[in-house]
């Protein structure tokens, strides 16, 4: 049994040491906001904080996570109001969706970091995860939003 | 998680059987609904004629009971049912949206559920061809506007005064002294007899509070931003195993021998299986190879790594999609079968004083949504249950009964979120090979496709050679055009290959060609299918916008005018196509629509769009060195879509500042959407242009993932303005989800040869220069 810290509570998986924690999440503990878009760290479908940075869930193990704090789309905000979601619901953002929610948690884990980012390093940061409708200029601008209030 | 409408206490009328469920909106509107007053309504039928539409010819057409698609709570609570499916377009908003503007529903009170797969009750459901709005929204307000008026009924006769009397306006019925919410007459009313479209009082444009605002938020969006939206792979049901299999690499192929021992040493494996075997042509059966069934993904990923297959790879496994673009280009260049004659071609390249020729080329594509494909099937004694994101539901239905051997009415789809659609999941290969490994393993299913399985085994876009040649006079005018299309059709799909296109692909881009040209060929060059072709956003206007954009930029160049001169002078003075006299084939197919009321081939609205991207770019202001802008227009589904593009080449690198994308769609429905729509298609068109391409060596697919079928990222995304052509409810709404992608990347490649002398001719560019 693995014990990993998701969204500020403990719990305990039946999974192999090497199970992504992408998949640990989603068949194991039904959190399903992440989501596997590629399985190969390219597409950030999947980015979950890991002790409030981004990280590609299915890149990382379930194991290696233990002992830090998972912070998934579904423990971002407890009402689903981070600064971040609501820009994204002001500026009307998604097409699909399906790329939300890595987007959303790539977003709020740059402006915990650099509260002020410049639009250079709002595109540097958002640049690993792909939206195939093509939603970026919203993203960008929600990001600036976020941030800026503008 | 899915709610099922059965357990909610919908009262007042038949309940919908949809599944999935959208609180219509969370919060309110973008800048706050304008205040309306209204209280009468048109009786004047003008508010509201009717026109024909393609809807009608669709497989069980349009569907208008509004008791099929409303219901109205005891506590007021309107619940809509979205039968077209959601991959972004916004249709699921949309539509809805309409019922409940003509209805004075309050948008903040409708609750909206996705119909399952079931085309006898709510009539087409394909949602593909961008037919949402243009063959649905007349259906949505005569549903909208019956409910309205049976409310309006059920008050007068309850109230005892005459319906004239009884106003229904945001959700609320008065009249007599008396003011009650919808909820409250909602079973009288929807009891009343249905009326008919010549007695329901339509509201007036200026009384539209949602229709053409766009100030409605998307359905999901709440859902969206908190990572609550159902997609496929989030479907989850009691005992439910994960499915992954390998396919054979070449279509066509199939398994002679395999060893699954390995794989089932993995701990949670429960089986492997043999798919069956595919055969030419496959419609949307799937490709066959071996499965592997396991307790979670992990586990299946893991294990599908260590089956062992012997491939017998059959016939297409000698396709290099290189060496056969070489042959379409030869094919090209020879005269291929006539599909469009007017005038004397041949005389005026005789007598041309000039001549100007090229062949346009493109790669296969495929169109990696972000969510591959995936599906959950359930089969029992009693028969399947389907939970997928699929962009026909019906179609699937009917492929499913089939492979199972059941009858359609024991299979049930239930249709999630797509996480992006753009053709691929119109075909429901993925959902057939879930079904029948449910039925091996005894056991609900989820068959997950991986990213490589999906850029692997798609429905491509075809590969195609498009020859161009224009015969000029002494003065420059073109007087002849003879263009040969060459490329696989997605007929070998469906049946025998004959190696030629079929009507509908004729009829993108090719011999609606809108040019004022006296002389005019139009051929098609035999071409075999080596793998799956099958839709893709735009489809065959992808690669006929290529061409005739980047020829119509090739003139401007020769002839020393600009590009928005050549295009106007192409274009002709405004006018309407007489099929007979343009010489159109018989049988012409226009998107489905007939000839005319609206539908028409209008010259006049492609200038139009031309100019206003044209102007709203600046076009021909001064540029730094390394800067180009470039124009296209095409018309496409029936709308207009012109596009200027910036280009900017920075150390080698092509980038895309600036793009304005001017469209004309008829009625602009939902003119925040059809934004959204022009951006993405914007940012889709910028990786046609410079990264999608798939080849194949030995029969197979060389590209696997990201890493080598890239897309557009923000590092290099454009930034779009849209301009909106304005026009009145009767002028038909036409497409929006994929007209903005075919005048992209031809935008693009003039705009790369303005900034850099660089004729580019072949699609994809590349991303460097």
């Amino acid at each position: 049994m693995l014990a990993i810290n998701v969204n500020g509570e403990t719990r305990e998986i039946d999974a192999p040491d090497d199970m992504p924690l992408l998949w640990a999440l989603r068949d194991m503990l039904q959190l399903n906001g992440a989501k596997y878009g590629c399985g190969v760290g390219l597409c950030g479908a999947c980015t979950v904080h890991v002790d409030g940075e981004a990280v590609r869930s299915c890149m990382v193990s379930a194991s290696s996570v233990a002992g830090r704090e998972v912070t998934t789309i579904e423990g971002l905000d407890p009402a689903g109001d981070h600064r971040v979601q609501q820009a994204w619901r002001e500026l009307n953002v998604p097409q699909c969706g399906y790329c939300q929610s890595g987007q959303i948690m790539q977003a709020a884990a740059l402006l915990a970091e650099n509260p002020q980012p410049s639009d250079e390093e709002i595109l540097e940061a958002m640049s690993g995860n792909v939206c195939r409708c093509g939603c970026y200029q919203r993203i960008v601008d929600a990001v600036r939003h976020a941030s800026t209030g503008i | 998680m899915l709610k099922y409408l059965e357990q909610m206490d919908v009262t007042a009328a038949p309940k919908p059987s949809g599944l999935l469920v959208a609180k219509a909106s969370r919060r309110g509107f973008l800048g706050g609904a304008a205040a309306f007053a209204l209280a009468v309504y048109a009786t004047d039928a003008k508010a509201f004629t009717r026109w024909k539409t393609g809807g009608e010819g669709m497989d069980h057409g349009v569907v208008e009971d509004p008791l099929i698609f409303v219901s109205i709570d005891p506590d007021g609570t309107v619940t809509l049912v979205a039968h077209r499916s959601e991959m972004g377009t916004g249709a699921r908003t949309s539509l809805p949206m309409v019922m409940a503007d003509e209805m004075e529903a309050d948008w903040d009170r409708v609750v909206i559920v996705q119909a399952e797969g079931d085309e006898p009750k709510y009539g087409n459901q394909d949602t593909d061809g961008s037919r949402s709005l243009r063959h649905h929204i007349q259906a949505a307000r005569k549903i909208g506007g019956s409910v309205r008026t049976m409310l309006q009924q059920a008050a007068a006769e309850e109230w005892g005064i005459p319906a004239e009397q009884v106003t229904v306006e945001n959700h609320m019925v008065s009249g007599g002294g008396n003011s009650v919410h919808f909820g409250e007459l909602a079973e009288k009313a929807m009891a009343m007899p249905v009326p008919a479209h010549e007695d329901i009082a339509y509201k007036t444009e200026d009384q539209f509070r949602y229709i053409g605002k766009g100030q409605v938020q998307i359905a999901d969006l709440h859902d969206i931003t908190t990572g609550k939206a159902v997609y496929g792979s989030d479907i989850a049901r009691p005992g439910m195993k994960i499915a992954m299999a390998v396919r054979p690499p070449v279509v066509g192929g199939k398994v002679v021998s395999f060893d699954g021992t390995a794989a089932m040493e993995i701990p949670g494996v429960v089986g492997v299986y043999q798919l069956p075997d595919w055969s030419q042509p496959g419609a949307f059966a799937p490709l066959g190879g071996v499965a592997v069934v396991a307790d979670n993904t992990w586990a299946a990923i893991q294990a599908r790594d260590l089956l062992e297959i012997e491939w017998d790879h059959g016939a297409h496994g000698d396709y290099n999609s290189e060496s056969y673009l070489e042959e379409m280009k030869a094919t090209a260049e020879q005269p291929g079968q006539s599909l469009r004659r007017k005038g004397d071609p041949d005389a005026a390249f005789a007598d041309a004083a000039n001549t100007f020729g090229q062949t346009y080329t493109s790669d296969h594509m495929a169109h990696i949504a972000m969510e591959p494909p995936v599906a959950v099937a359930d089969v029992t004694g009693e028969g399947c249950e389907i939970w997928a994101p699929v962009q026909s539901p019906y179609r699937v239905r009917k492929d499913v009964a089939e492979a199972l051997g059941l009858g359609e009415d024991q299979v049930r789809v239930n249709v999630t979120l797509l996480g992006g659609g753009f053709g691929r999941k119109s075909k429901g290969d993925y959902v057939t090979e879930a079904a029948l490994l449910s039925r091996e393993v005894g056991a609900p299913v989820r068959m997950q496709w991986t990213r490589e399985d999906d850029v692997r085994h798609s429905f491509y876009h075809t590969t195609s050679a498009e020859r161009i040649d224009v015969a000029m006079d002494d003065e420059g005018k073109v007087t002849g055009w003879r263009h040969n299309s060459v490329a696989p059709s997605i007929l070998s799909t469906f049946a025998p290959d004959s190696g030629q296109q079929f009507a509908i692909e004729h009829g993108m881009g090719h011999v609606d060609m809108p040019f004022d040209i006296a002389n005019v060929s139009c051929e098609n060059g035999q071409a075999m299918a080596h793998t799956r072709i099958g839709w893709f956003r735009a489809v065959s206007n992808v690669p006929r916008a290529w061409a005739i954009g980047t020829l119509v930029g090739e003139l401007a160049a020769e002839q020393g005018k600009d590009q928005r001169e050549m295009w106007l002078e192409l274009i002709g003075a405004p006018r309407v196509f007489d099929p007979e006299a343009e010489g159109l084939p018989e049988g012409f197919w226009n998107y489905g629509e007939p000839a005319g009321e609206g539908f028409e081939i209008d010259t006049g609205r492609l200038a139009n769009v031309l100019n206003m991207a044209a102007d709203g770019i600046g076009f021909g202001k001064e540029l730094p060195d390394g800067e180009g802008i470039g124009l296209s227009a095409h018309r496409s589904f029936v709308s207009y879509v012109a596009c200027a593009a910036h280009v900017k080449v920075v150390d080698g690198r092509i980038t895309v500042p600036e793009v304005h994308l001017a469209v004309d769609c008829g009625f602009p429905a939902n003119p925040e959407r059809i934004a959204s729509q022009m951006e993405g298609a914007a940012v889709m068109g910028m990786s046609v242009a410079l990264n999608s391409s798939i080849t194949f060596d030995e029969g197979a697919v060389i590209q696997g993932n990201y890493y080598d079928y890239d897309v557009v990222r923000s590092t290099n995304y454009p930034r779009v303005v849209t301009h909106i052509v304005e026009h009145g409810f009767q002028t038909p709404s036409t497409g929006v989800g994929e007209p903005g992608l075919p005048p992209v990347a031809p935008a693009i490649g003039n705009a790369l040869f303005v900034a850099t002398g660089q004729r580019k001719r072949h699609l994809p560019i590349g991303d460097a220069i």
